[in-house]
């Protein structure tokens, strides 16, 4: 199993003091390679959802295990180092780093994971979303499709898992939106790597053979 | 792709603001450069490394206004004294010494000077001096290059190379000498010969005409009228026989016949004629240059002719020290002082550029904090950007301030006759860098904790 995750809590405090409950899962599962798509109303907690999976927040209570390791018992600077090396993470709006190139960017998710860098798995993997003739191009030179190319190799980089891609098209046209979309998944099967794809987009969705509805398992109302 | 190169990519992207504080921090350190390399300058001209002398003896008075005229060539004599302090009262002095037979065994040697004078075209002062003095060390270690011959004969001089240089003057070149100093406005009628040019030195040789100290005496109103000679002697305290006093009358007297006064020198060879008549006792000199075989034996030479004539014999290197100590040395302390503060205030610079960046670059921080960095890792980044900022701007400040000096060397050498050696490095300059690498850690603390406590989830979704 790639992801598992039992009894999940997470709340908020509002400025109140008062407790909103955002998350509330009992038992959600995906298989090693599997790919799943997950769908929900805006502000229902599917983005603190991967980061709580991601270990960039922390749950209230629950088991997150992601190969085996139960990311909320780590220390910070365990889930850092987990988060490098198992999970990539591709996000909304590409957050790629303005002063560094395509091949930097890549290369620089690879610096922080304590890993020897591979220079010749980026160029692999540039060459891959296609883009090897853009390598040296830093992000404001590239279209918005290049971008999103370029954070996808970036999330690949240090070989994860587990792959979380936020709304990875909802910034792209229609037509990059397959593409991207294509590439996303061939890389994850080719690599053996999990996905879990958010999107509210029912195209996106219908492209998957297994999409979740977040407020099918999420019930936070019973955690008042 | 290591922190340091994370930090000047992001430097990079901010290139305008990252160059602007660098430079101030390079201003700073340029201006603190030239400031060492000025003392560094001031401290090789004055200090005792440049001066080969033991013994400066001069008239009672001022033992600084003695050091500065005798080496220095500042100011003027204030009085001259008699010929006797060198033929009679130094090695005397010397004698009374413990344990020492005769002078020479605690005197290396010792040089006249007579000054007062200055060289009609360009009023650089004359010094009558022997040959000897260009023969030994003028600083430690160090002695004369010369182009031309010793001015051996009475009306032969050597000129230093500012002089040489600024009056257009060679060997072969003749001039005149002003009286008393510039404003005087008496050219004395003799003309001397240039016999050699001096290479540079550095020192206040180099804008210094010397003359043969013989010709200084033969020149038309240097010596004294006997009767004037006879009680300046007894002023001072020697005794003047009678028969010393018929000496004096005699040479004297002899003297005038000769017919210096007013007629014209240039036109034959004195050397030919010497003697020329003047008795030591006619003739006063300004200085005497010592030079002892030893350290302790200047200290004990020094109050030995204190105690015993009317001159004064100070040790120039104890003179020209508190000198340094007093007011050079503080002057240094200041003007570093002011240079410090203006890295200082760089050094904020370089804080307020960094922290004002910060909230903009939240979102970066947490893109790397999600690609897995460390919170350590990103506090590492931003101070490394500081440490970039600071030692980058120091080194361009080092190169600068070098660089200034190498523009300037050339124009001071030939306005001030001082040799800047513009890659002399100070040992202060080694102590900048861990100032600087401190000051980054400081100014690079406060926006490093910003990062630190980045939130990752907040700022993403920003």
């Amino acid at each position: 199993m790639s992801l598992s995750i039992r009894n999940l809590t997470k709340s908020y405090v509002e400025p109140g003091g008062r407790r909103l409950p955002i998350l509330n899962v009992d038992s959600f599962d995906i298989a090693d390679a599997e790919q799943v798509v997950l769908v929900g109303s805006s502000g229902g907690g599917k983005t603190t959802l991967l980061n709580v999976i991601a270990g960039v927040t922390t749950s209230d209570s629950g088991q997150v295990v992601i190969d085996g390791t139960d990311v909320t018992t780590l220390s910070e600077p365990a889930r850092d180092r987990f988060r490098a090396l198992k999970i990539g993470y591709v996000f909304q709006t590409f957050n790629l780093l303005p002063a560094f190139t395509a091949l930097e960017n890549v290369l620089l998710g690879m610096s922080f994971s304590g890993r020897k860098v591979d220079r010749s798995h980026a160029l692999e993997l540039l060459e891959r979303v296609g883009l090897n003739h853009r390598l040296h191009h830093r992000p404001t030179k590239l279209s918005v499709g290049e971008q999103q190319r370029v954070a996808v190799a970036r999330a690949l980089a240090n070989r994860p898992s587990l792959l979380l891609a936020d709304e990875p098209t909802a910034n792209v046209d229609t037509a990059n939106q397959d593409n991207l979309l294509k590439l996303i998944r061939e890389a994850c099967t080719e690599n053996s790597v999990s996905l879990m794809l958010v999107t509210h987009s029912q195209d996106v969705a219908s492209q998957f053979d297994r999409v979740e509805k977040l407020s099918d398992f999420n019930m936070p109302e019973a955690a008042e | 792709m290591n922190l340091l190169v994370i930090a000047f990519k992001s430097l990079k992207q901010r290139a305008l603001a990252s160059s602007l504080t660098a430079l101030s921090v390079a201003l700073g350190i340029m201006l603190m450069v030239s400031v060492l390399v000025i003392n560094s300058v001031v401290d090789d001209t004055f200090n005792q490394r440049s001066v080969g002398v033991s013994l400066v003896i001069g008239p009672r008075g001022s033992d600084l206004g003695n050091v500065l005229s005798a080496v220095y060539r500042i100011g003027k004599p204030s009085e001259n004294l008699p010929y006797r302090v060198l033929t009679q009262d130094i090695p005397q002095a010397a004698e009374r010494l413990p344990g020492v037979k005769k002078s020479t065994d605690v005197i290396e040697w010792v040089i006249p000077m007579t000054m007062g004078d200055v060289s009609e075209e360009g009023a650089f002062p004359v010094v009558g001096t022997t040959p000897k003095y260009f023969k030994v060390e003028y600083a430690s270690g160090k002695r004369f290059t010369k182009k031309g011959q010793l001015p051996v004969n009475p009306f032969d001089a050597m000129i230093g190379a500012q002089v040489a240089r600024e009056n257009s003057w060679d060997v072969g070149s003749q001039f005149t000498l002003i009286h008393g100093g510039a404003d005087s406005g008496h050219v004395h009628d003799e003309k001397f010969t240039v016999a050699g040019v001096l290479g540079p030195t550095g020192t206040a040789n180099d804008r210094t005409v010397f003359v043969n100290i013989e010709g200084f005496f033969l020149i038309s109103g240097h010596e004294k009228p006997p009767e004037e000679a006879i009680q300046r002697l007894r002023d001072f305290g020697y005794e003047v026989t009678p028969a010393q006093e018929a000496e004096i009358r005699e040479a004297s007297g002899g003297h005038d016949d000769h017919g210096h006064s007013g007629h014209d020198h240039s036109g034959h060879d004195h050397a030919g004629h010497a003697p020329h008549g003047i008795p030591d006792d006619l003739k006063e000199v300004s200085f005497i240059l010592v030079r002892t075989k030893s350290p302790t034996a200047s200290l004990m030479l020094a109050p030995e002719i204190n105690e015993g004539m009317r001159a004064q014999a100070v040790n120039p290197i104890i003179v020209i020290s508190k000198l340094m100590k007093l007011f050079v040395g503080n002057t240094r302390k200041l003007l570093l002082c002011l240079t410090a503060l203006i890295v200082v205030v760089a050094g904020i610079g370089i804080f307020v550029s960094i922290y004002n960046s910060m909230s903009d670059r939240k979102r970066e921080i947490a893109i790397m904090r999600a690609l897995g960095a460390h919170r350590g890792t990103v506090f590492a980044i931003i101070l490394g950007e500081s440490l970039l900022l600071c030692v980058g701007g120091g080194i361009l400040g080092l190169l600068m301030g070098h660089g200034l000096v190498v523009i300037a060397a050339p124009f001071v050498e030939s306005q001030a006759g001082i040799i800047v050696n513009p890659w002399k490095f100070d040992a202060m300059e080694l102590v900048l860098f861990p100032v600087l690498i401190g000051m980054a850690t400081l100014v690079g603390f406060l926006p490093g904790l910003t990062a630190y406590r980045t939130d990752v989830a907040d700022s993403l979704n920003d």
